[in-house]
């Protein structure tokens, strides 16, 4: 469980990201901090692993205090993957890439193929065993990114920005995996502007702007609040527009994903 | 990385951020042609403490100090190798006075620091390129050169998100012995290259697909000039350069040690 109690964060510079902020991350939650351009929402996550120490407040990590610690001993239980895959490739090959993790965490070399054997797979990234990550396409570094992080089976996985960058089917690959990631019982943190992406998972999502948290709650409840989402510069989803659109034809519209879209509206077709 | 921010260029409102960046230029070479001609301890602290009154009235105190520490690391480094090299030559033992002389080749590292620190820390990159350009350097190279002064701090930022994201993976870069240390770098050194190799491939792009360099003789908007406060720097940077030759070959230096 991750506990954020009333964490102000301030960067040396003095731009004050985080006013403030209380939130907590229940083990085996699936939560997408959602808010505009500079809200704070990388801030906030990596508060999550140690990287930064709030200035003000706590952050507790299974109850230990990540002021008390070190990130590299926090990173084994909260495992975090960077928006841009660029920041952290520099191996020979996607095997190396993977296995670095496991080795500076200490497994021993048999674990180490393990994991590695079960992360590329997971991930289908077994052709490219080894290839030189800095040959892939930015799709594909962006996997094996994960699958290095994934590798080491951390309780927590925070990802930053997953969908950018990827197409359609990789994003609905993705979301395929993620749920199927947190049905596993890990606890899955996504920062994202995606609205119809975070409708089709339909996470708890925390809604940020300048700094603070104005808004929290199930997917239903925050996609389908106009003015809500207004003040932290997310548009409605598509669907919830259109069925927005259609109410005075007596469709309720706390609709966010296109399964439940589609069966309302075969439902009505069919009646008629 | 601490290091690079005590080199980044912050706007204030000071006589020495409006001084010419020649004319700065020139006082950092006087300070570096009379650090590099004593190697006793006591002309170099008073040279330490001489640039000091610069500092404040730049306003840049803070800047400085964290550049003085990220130093801290190299001029360790310093003092180390000439204790060492004394105590090997020196018939494996060491007198009070290579431990003065290892001080002050480590004082004389810290002069050369501070002062680029404070060149560097007052002079905006643009008025650093006006000031090449005026110097009849060829357009390119000022070019060149700015580019790369002004690549620094994004550089900089660039490696404290890579240090995080390496550090996220389990990576102690404070742990480990010295050779183990210097290791754990390359994680962090290897994506900052290639991105910034990258990054300057797409710049060469982008510059050629808005025209660059169509037009031979460019023209400038702004036009550097020498005012009062320079001529007051110029003539501090003479006395300060006179001032030491003449001690140099002119006055017996003390020792602390006996
Ligand atoms: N290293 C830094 N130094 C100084 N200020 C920073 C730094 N990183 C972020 N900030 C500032 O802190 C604020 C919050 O930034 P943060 O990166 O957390 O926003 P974000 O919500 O992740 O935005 P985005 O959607 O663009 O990724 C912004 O105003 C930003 O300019
Ligand atoms: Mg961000």
């Amino acid at each position: 469980m991750i506990d954020v109690k009333r964490v102000s964060f301030t960067y040396p510079n003095g731009t004050e990201a985080l006013r403030e902020v209380s939130i907590r991350v229940r083990d085996g939650e699936f939560l997408a901090v959602m808010g505009q351009n500079g809200a704070g929402k990388t801030t906030l996550v990596k508060l999550f692993n140690g990287l930064l120490k709030p200035t003000s407040g706590k952050v507790l990590v299974d109850n230990v205090n990540t002021k008390d610690t070190s990130v590299a001993k926090l990173a084994r239980s909260v495992g975090f993957v960077f928006q841009n895959p660029d920041n952290q490739l520099f191996c020979e090959t996607v095997e190396e890439e993977i296995s670095f993790a496991l080795r500076n965490f200490g497994f021993d070399e048999s674990r180490v193929k393990r994991r590695v054997t079960w992360a590329l797979n997971l991930l289908g990234l077994n052709e490219y065993r080894k290839t030189s990550p800095f040959m892939l396409s930015g799709g594909e570094r962006k996997r094996v990114a994960l699958a290095s992080v994934l590798a080491w089976d951390p309780k927590v996985v925070v990802m930053d920005e997953p969908t950018i960058g990827q197409d359609h089917r990789q994003k609905e690959k993705l979301r395929q995996f993620i749920i199927q990631l947190n049905s596993q019982g890990k606890t899955v943190v996504i920062v994202t502007h995606d609205v119809e992406f975070v409708a089709e998972c339909a996470p708890r999502i925390v809604l940020m702007s300048s700094g603070r948290i104005v808004a929290e709650g199930s997917s239903k409840e925050i996609l389908t609040d106009p003015e809500t989402l207004t003040k932290a510069s997310i548009v409605v989803p598509q669907i919830t527009q259109v069925f927005m659109g259609l109410a005075d034809l007596g469709f309720q519209f706390d609709v966010i994903d296109l399964l439940s879209a589609k069966k309302l509206l075969s439902e009505r077709l069919i009646k008629k | 990385m601490s290091f690079f921010d005590g080199l980044k260029f912050r706007r204030v409102d000071s006589a020495v951020h409006l001084m010419d960046p020649r004319v700065k230029f020139f006082y950092v070479f006087a300070i570096f042609a009379v650090a590099i001609l004593f190697y006793e301890l006591l002309p170099l602290i008073i040279l330490f403490f001489v640039q000091i009154p610069f500092v404040i009235l730049a306003r840049v105190q803070r800047e400085w100090i964290r550049s003085l520490r990220g130093a801290v690391f190299l001029a360790a480094v310093i003092f180390g190798t000439n204790l060492l090299f004394k105590f090997i030559y020196g018939g494996y033992s060491l007198a009070p006075s290579d431990l003065e002389h290892a001080s002050a080749m480590t004082l004389r590292f810290l002069v050369l620091v501070e002062s680029f620190s404070i060149f560097f820390l007052t002079t905006s990159p643009d008025h650093l390129g006006l000031a090449l350009e005026q110097s009849h350097i060829p357009y390119e190279f000022c070019f060149a050169f700015t580019t790369a002064v002004r690549f620094v701090p994004v550089l900089a930022e660039e490696a404290q998100t890579i240090m995080d994201a390496q550090k996220a993976r389990g990576l102690e870069l404070e742990k480990g012995n010295f050779l183990k240390r210097i290791r754990n770098y390359i994680p962090i050194l290897i994506p900052l290259i290639i991105s910034a190799i990258r990054r300057s491939l797409e710049l060469a792009e982008a510059m050629e697909s808005r025209a660059w360099g169509a037009i031979q003789k460019r023209t400038n908007f702004y036009v550097l000039m020498l005012r009062k406060a320079d001529y007051s720097m110029i003539i501090i940077s003479i006395l300060i350069l006179v001032m030491g030759i003449y001690i140099r070959f002119n006055v017996p230096i003390p020792s602390f040690s006996p």
